[in-house]
């Protein structure tokens, strides 16, 4: 059937002739071969088919000729019927296949962040200004005591759990290496010792170049258990057990076979072009028992010297599985919104599949703290952490810390193209081809998260100041500080906070 | 070698006191203790009575025998070494090891040898002297699973056995006429060569447990190998 198959482009390339000089850049640029030169005619040509708008050609047109747009070429305006869902229809009656999207949910589902505002000192109980007087954004994650305990002379008895230190309450989430590049995990790395905070391998194990890391990594053990050897476990500051992902709730993971090339299968241990299946349940986990029983055999082959991360998507009943966890022998729980981003997931899963965090977090800081047991563990959500002010927010209602990845990826130059599951991002960070890989700079990389990290510490003391706070652990669940706009009561009931001006 | 008497203790002390040394070590009056070994390195283990789940999980060079039955996950996430176990085991054994060899004289519950893999010169073998529950090999991406159908009249294998398999090879000492497989793989009878293959493992078998090599060669074997390694690469559409 002549034509059916054909979509008109969803981007054009705007090329302003008068000011192409044919230098051919975007020709080298584009991985995706949109442009190319005609000799013959002396012009510079764009298929425009296989445009992703990642605006790298934009980027680096010395002559700033080039504009990429949304093309106005489209079906009949449908409020039911989008262009996006009629196309997800043409592309599966012609392919049979599952569709796979990448990077967090671009659906417009509320943002809970948007819509809950931060208080300010006014008057009485004067506000801080983090210039001239010391704030503590330092924040320690782990079990904690319940009660003080002297010994039989009266001296405290200081001896905790493991804990890890953090310089401000936010971290690098788990990006593994197979998803996105060596050069984008160096700059992880280097980032988080710099900062005195933590990245997190993913489940694609540890490159023998970043145990010098070790200190600022956490590793993860998923259930395809990629990498992981006791000196993984040995070289990591803690272990993350991944039981799901914000993404893809009740999926795993799938690293297709053409990404596992020689340096992947090292450090995935792995044969070289084999799929790296991770499967959506751990086949040895069925209850908290059975995590229980993850959670011990890691902390007996560590020696109880790392505290162990378990990482749960959230779902509708997030607040009884926390409940659950806190009493497995977990050290912290870490919650990935639905918004969370990833490297591949099925499109399906990723915009209909799981909560927002917000809900999440209110949900479970609450019920572990009805049940007496919210000292058991330390909470760090993600999963659409946007700017500093979203980790205030998150701080308020009940988070320990915050994992980003979106953002980290951001300041390393990903421009949300969305495309990471075709390996060829032009920007060097979710591929692992050499030419592209190296256009991720490492040492200007690290030096960018590095920046993004110290600006919204700065922001975080200013917030805090403003409300008379000094200290991370007095912001801690104090959701007073916390007032909703255009709430229903069910949001605000979940959420613990008053309607603004309440 | 260093010997402890472990029937008061909990596993928190007995990791504790494996832990204290590097020595070789025989444990008697094992009570389901779990999470023996776990990650230990170069040395010899004997453990009389039943370990608890998890025995060797991410197990690093140290060579282990247990003389007695032992739990679940024996082996889990195993790297190097050697489980010997003069009895029977629980489900999931061998869950994504990578290396190093696990001989077990009689069953082996669910999901044995799930997930596991092999890179380089690093290729796992799990040996079962009877029969193995279902689920056998689920995922399998690499190494070897030998099951024997020692002491048992049943099907050598329960339900289900190789889904999702996409490397490694699973030998069956059956002609497997009563088992089904999954589409993706393909069982056929062994040949010479692929019997070449495992005889080093065999007679390992029969060093441990006794037996003998030439009876346990003589009787028809069915060999699994996936058909694809990117059994999934298919469904996909980029969207
Ligand atoms: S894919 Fe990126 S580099 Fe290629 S034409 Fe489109 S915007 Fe430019
Ligand atoms: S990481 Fe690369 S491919 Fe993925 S969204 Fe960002 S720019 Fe696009």
């Amino acid at each position: 059937m002549p034509g059916i198959n054909y979509f008109y482009p969803e981007f054009e390339v705007v090329r302003n002739d008068a000011r192409c000089i044919r230098c051919q850049v975007c020709a080298r640029q584009c991985a995706n071969e949109v442009h190319s030169y005609d000799p013959e005619r002396d012009l510079m040509l764009s298929d425009e088919s296989k445009c992703v708008n990642c605006q790298r050609c934009v980027s680096l047109c010395p002559t700033r000729a080039l504009k990429i747009v949304k093309s106005d070429c489209r079906l009949r305006e449908n409020a039911n019927w989008e262009g996006d869902t009629i196309r997800e229809v043409y592309k599966q009656a012609l392919s049979g296949g599952v569709l796979l999207s990448s990077m967090g949910n671009p659906k417009n589902y509320p943002v809970y962040w948007d819509k809950i505002l931060i208080n300010a000192s006014q008057v009485t109980n004067p506000s801080i200004d983090p210039l001239r007087e010391p704030m503590e954004t330092r924040v320690f994650l782990g079990k904690k005591p319940e009660k003080l305990e002297r010994d039989e002379n009266g001296n405290l008895k200081c001896e905790l759990t493991p804990q890890l230190e953090l310089s401000m309450p936010v971290m690098f989430s788990a990006m593994s290496y197979g998803s996105i590049s060596y050069n984008a995990h160096e700059s992880l790395a280097r980032a988080s010792k710099e900062l005195g905070i933590y990245y997190n391998t993913g489940e694609g194990g540890l490159h023998e170049d970043f145990y010098v890391y070790g200190p600022n990594t956490i590793v993860q053990v998923a259930s395809g258990r990629f990498g992981v050897h006791r000196d993984y476990m040995e070289a990591g500051a803690a272990v993350e057990i991944k039981m799901g992902q914000g993404a893809k709730p009740g999926i795993g993971g799938h690293l297709p076979g053409t990404k596992v090339g020689p340096d992947v299968s090292r450090t995935r241990m792995i044969p070289e072009g084999s799929d790296a299946i991770s499967p959506a349940p751990h086949h040895d986990i069925y209850s908290i028992e059975d995590l229980r029983q993850l959670v011990y055999s890691i902390k007996e082959a560590t020696g109880h010297k790392k505290p162990v991360i378990v990482k749960v998507a959230a779902v509708h009943n997030i607040a009884a599985i926390a409940s659950g966890i806190a009493r497995s022998g977990a050290d912290i729980i870490a919650i990935d919104g639905f918004r969370g981003g990833t490297g591949a997931a099925p499109t399906r899963i990723r915009d209909s599949v799981g909560i927002p965090i917000e809900l999440a977090l209110a949900a479970v800081d609450q019920r572990l703290r009805d049940e007496g047991i919210r000292g058991n563990v330390s909470l760090v959500v993600g999963g659409s952490i946007r700017s500093s002010a979203d980790v205030v927010k998150a701080i308020a209602l009940g988070a320990d810390a915050c994992y980003i990845a979106t953002a980290a990826l951001l300041a390393l130059g990903c421009h949300l193209c969305r495309t990471c599951q075709t390996g060829n991002c032009n920007w060097g960070i979710a591929t692992q081809k050499p030419e592209l890989v190296k256009r991720l700079n490492p040492d200007l990389g690290y030096k960018r998260l590095v920046n993004l990290m110290t600006a919204w510490n700065h922001e975080i003391k200013e917030l805090m100041g403003g409300m008379g706070i000094n200290s991370i652990e007095a912001l801690r669940g104090n959701r007073l500080m916390l007032r909703g706009v255009g709430l229903t009561d069910a949001e605000l009931r979940i959420l613990g906070i008053s309607h603004a001006g309440e | 070698m260093l010997a402890i008497d472990t029937s008061n203790m909990d596993f928190l002390e007995l990791g504790k006191r494996l832990r204290e040394t590097e020595e070789d070590t025989v444990l008697r009056g094992c009570l389901g203790q779990r999470f023996i070994a776990a990650g230990m390195k170069r040395r010899k283990l004997e453990i009389h009575g039943i370990p608890g789940n998890a025995l060797g999980a991410y197990l690093d060079g140290a060579d282990i025998e247990v003389f007695g039955n032992a739990q679940d996950a024996v082996g889990d996430t195993m790297n190097a070494g050697s489980i010997v176990i003069h009895g029977s085991i629980g489900d999931t054994a061998g869950y994504a090891m990578r290396g190093g060899e696990i001989y077990v004289e009689g069953d082996a519950g669910y999901r044995a040898g799930i997930h596991m893999k092999e890179y380089h010169e690093h290729l796992p073998v799990l040996v079962i002297g009877g029969k193995a529950g279902s689920f056998l090999g689920e995922y399998q991406a690499g190494g070897m699973i030998i099951v024997l159908g020692l002491h048992t009249d049943g099907p050598i294998v329960s339900n289900y056995p190789c889904t999702g398999m996409h490397g490694g090879k699973l030998f069956l000492r059956s002609d497997c006429k009563d088992i089904l497989f999954p589409d993706q793989v393909t069982a056929r009878p062994a040949s010479a060569e692929d019997l070449k293959e495992i005889e080093p493992y065999l007679r390992q078998y029969c060093v441990h447990f006794g037996g003998d090599y030439a009876s346990l060669i003589g009787s028809p074997f069915t060999v699994v190998t996936p058909d694809s390694r990117n059994p999934y690469r298919q469904m996909y559409v980029a969207n």
